[in-house]
């Protein structure tokens, strides 16, 4: 149990710097990028996937 | 407001809608409902938490419809949805459920032995996330269902699968595989627990034979057989003969290898006092050189590329044009469980299992599974259970 909230934690870390990079991109492909990125970590943290 | 701004905000609600609609689509499956009609023969229906307590709150606190006899006799176990990836053996349970009455001895049934496996499709794999079964009354919707538990039940997986007791080293993702995970241990993973809780029932039920149905890759070479453990071996030969004389189609024996640990053929075979049997039937479904993943290679068993595979001699099991309809998968599980509880019945007089009502294979295939599926709706909701 502790293990599977530590990995919850480091999701919610990854999402949080994904999301950090997409805030700081220039060009619009890497900010589609990040954001695609990003959709597996959001549905893990809300527990869809 | 900047246009790079607004750009940013445009991707970023493109990005969330298409995390809306993934997201809803496996809340969706992982939330099917699949309704099961209590036959004639069902008893009741118990949990999984009534043989091991602490099973209780989780996604497998699983259903076990048990089916009595007016006389007594010997006591068997049917689990389907081991690996829910392999739908012939939910579906032949699930027939057993809906249509067997008991003349002699128990029946147990579990429809969802993984019942978290029944909740995710194979990561990567673009599995269609259900199917549906055609019937008189319209048709039933089930979960499609993978191989391992699903990650938002037991996450993460370590390096490597250490098994317990054995301390065999599997690989790290077999630590949700159910068929990996046997005989279990009451402190383990949610896999571990289920394995642990289904043996309790085996001991507590004094539970003589197991069955554990699955369906195998055209690739690989256990298929179309019984894996049995060496106390169940004579009875194995006997029903694979008597099935393949009497009933049109060929089906092995295999020993299970004492060497390849966590197995049911082998764990519940040597932590119980059942003879434990595993049967296998073709799904080319499973493939790894089939062509499109989609419910219609699910139910035909059709695929271009498996059968180009075949003429190249690098299958174990044949194909053709015919391909291997989920109705011919099922009919063979249904006839082989009919054969194992009339071998073991003349064995074995005075722990006899007599059935009835379970179709054969041949009328399986005439029928259609779709015939031995009840309407819910058209039943009395008490006898109605949600899997």
């Amino acid at each position: 149990m502790v293990v599977t909230v530590l990995y919850y934690l480091l999701t919610a870390y990854v999402a949080g710097m994904l999301i950090w990079n997409f805030l700081k991109r220039k060009k619009w492909q890497e900010e589609a990028l990040y954001i695609i990125i990003l959709i597996p970590f959001l549905l893990r943290l809300l527990r869809l996937k | 407001m900047k246009p790079v701004s607004l750009r940013k905000i445009s991707i970023a609600a493109l990005g969330a809608v298409l995390a809306v609609f993934a997201g809803l689509s496996f809340y969706r499956s992982r939330h099917l409902g699949e309704p099961v009609v209590a036959g004639p023969g069902v008893a009741r229906v118990a949990r999984l938490r009534e043989y091991f307590p602490a099973i209780r709150g989780t996604v497998n606190d699983l259903n076990v419809y048990v089916l009595e006899g007016k006389e007594p006799g010997g006591s068997v176990l049917v689990l389907g949805g081991t690996h829910p990836e392999e739908p012939a053996g939910r579906l032949a349970a699930w027939i057993l459920v809906e249509n067997a009455v008991l003349e002699k001895g128990r029946l147990f049934i579990i429809l969802s032995a993984n019942r978290s496996a029944t909740t995710v499709t194979r990561l990567g794999g673009a599995y269609p996330p259900d199917f549906t079964i055609p019937t008189a009354w319209g048709g039933q919707k089930f979960r499609m269902g993978d191989r391992w538990s699903n990650p938002l039940d037991q996450w993460p997986d370590p390096e490597v699968y250490i098994h317990y007791p054995t301390r065999q080293q599997l690989a790290y993702m077999d630590i949700r595989n159910l068929n990996r995970a046997f005989p279990g241990r009451p402190n383990g993973t949610l896999t571990e627990k289920t394995c642990f809780a289904i043996c309790e029932l085996i001991r507590r039920e004094k539970v003589d034979l197991e069955i554990d149905l699955h369906e195998a890759e055209l690739q690989y070479p256990v298929i179309s057989t019984i894996v049995a453990h060496q106390k169940g071996a004579d009875l194995a030969a006997m029903v694979s003969m008597m099935l393949s004389s009497n009933e049109g189609f060929a089906i092995g024996v295999e020993s299970s290898p004492p060497a390849l640990r966590g197995l049911s053929h082998r764990e519940v075979g040597d932590h119980t006092d059942a003879i434990s049997l595993l049967l296998e039937a073709p799904e080319p479904f499973l493939d790894a050189t089939r062509g499109r993943t989609n419910r219609e290679l699910l139910l035909t068993g059709k695929d271009e590329f498996i059968v180009r595979a075949g003429r190249r001699g690098l299958l174990f099991e044949k194909i053709d044009d015919k391909g291997w309809p989920i109705d011919v998968r099922v009919g063979r599980h249904s006839s082989a469980i009919l054969q194992i509880l009339e071998t073991w019945s003349e064995d074995q007089p005075a722990k006899a299992i007599v059935a009835r009502g379970i179709p054969k294979y041949a009328e399986v295939i005439k029928n259609g599974i779709g015939a031995y599926l009840k309407d819910p709706k058209a039943t009395d909701p008490a006898k109605v259970v949600i899997e």
